[in-house]
């Protein structure tokens, strides 16, 4: 069986463009509804008062990555021609140390400080403000990181071929690692609101 | 005035996110983003300012590369982050909780808020530069497809907040 899935090619620039809107607006909402517009929200996992963030993302990663699994293997979706992010192993992990940083001081990410802003949050603006200065001032000086920027690149490379295991067990051990973070983060809120 | 409906229930919520990511595998062959918008974004003004050194510039040019020779500004991330921002604000409406404030913390001013909101998203940017995505492309869309470089990013994303968190309580305790 031919896999029709994802209709990209099928749906050209202009197509590609709406649904873009759509999965946007879909996006937000479900961001919104989660309460992650909330600054105070997202601290609270950095406080252990409030885990909100680890349950949305560890459920949303899990859902995706099992839908994704089974479209997959019921030859839905032709997975070779999802697009996979590279690695670049120390940038990455540099990376996300600094954004980690950031996120604490801004109490919001990039995605949801736009939910924030749009809510009428003036944090949240002057996050959205903050990134895209950031943005553009480490553009301007980018050549200096270029190197950093590019070393220790593995292409793509997923955790299946890692660690030598089938991608369905990885994908069961994400689970189970899921259930394990959401047992713990119950417990933790139960016991910061004692 | 009404009264704001309380949050979904965040494991809902987290489902309901997860089959918007799903339907962008799908649909597209790619997932969510947020940073990359930024940098689209970035990447516009600065080849509007100074075409030449932008275009020279390797950070930028990728983005005026990326897209098939597209216009930064026609990306498609550019276009899911204004569906961000309308659905987060239909939705807020939606609920009763489209509202002008600064969040903070009880013992934080409001302008010390502002300032620390935008050195946080500076530092988040360069941060993002370096990784190739944030929470939403790296995170969540790489999460979910088992990447080894967006577990990596995550990792050291929660390590970093964790670390800082108690150096800054003030802001938010």
């Amino acid at each position: 069986m031919i896999a029709p899935f994802p209709l990209d090619q099928a749906l050209g620039e202009g197509g590609s463009l709406v649904a873009a809107l759509g999965i946007g607006v879909a996006f937000g909402v479900t961001l919104e509804q989660a309460g992650l517009g909330s600054a105070r929200k997202l601290a609270g996992q950095f406080y252990l008062t409030d885990f909100t963030v680890l349950k949305v993302m560890f459920s949303a990663i899990v859902t995706a990555m099992l839908g994704l699994f089974w479209l997959g293997r019921l030859g839905v979706v032709d997975l070779t021609r999802v697009y996979v992010p590279e690695t670049y192993v120390v940038p990455q992990l540099a990376g996300g140390l600094v954004f980690g940083l950031g996120f604490v001081l801004a109490g919001l990410c990039p995605g949801t400080s736009c939910v924030a802003a749009a809510t009428g949050r003036g944090d949240g603006a002057m996050v959205v403000a903050g990134m895209f200065s950031g943005v553009l001032l480490t553009g301007v000086l980018f050549a200096p990181l270029e190197r950093f920027a590019n070393s220790t690149a593995l292409g793509v490379r997923t955790l299946p071929n890692l660690l030598h295991v089938s991608y369905g067990m990885t994908a069961l051990l994400v689970v189970v690692l899921a259930l394990g973070a959401f047992r713990i983060a119950e417990r933790l809120e139960r016991s910061a609101t004692l | 005035m009404r009264s704001p409906r309380p949050y979904a229930d965040p494991y809902v919520a987290g489902v309901a996110l997860g089959l918007v990511l799903l339907a962008a595998f799908v649909i597209m062959g790619r997932g969510l983003g947020a940073s990359g918008a930024f940098a689209s974004t970035a990447t516009g003004v600065a080849s509007l300012v100074a075409p030449e050194r932008a275009a020279q510039n390797p950070y930028f040019a990728r983005y005026l590369a990326g897209g098939g020779g597209a216009s930064p500004w026609r990306d498609w991330l550019v276009v899911e982050i204004i569906g961000v921002a309308i659905g987060g604000a239909l939705s807020a409406w939606f609920a009763g909780r489209l509202r002008r404030t600064v969040e903070r913390g009880p013992n934080l001013p409001s302008r010390s808020r502002l300032g620390f909101a935008f050195a946080g998203g500076a530092t988040m940017a360069l941060g993002a530069v370096l990784a190739r995505g944030c929470t939403s492309g790296q995170a969540l869309t790489g999460g979910a497809l088992l990447s080894l470089g967006s577990w990596t990013f995550m990792i050291g994303a929660f390590a970093g907040a964790y670390a800082l968190a108690p150096f800054v309580r003030r802001l938010w305790t």
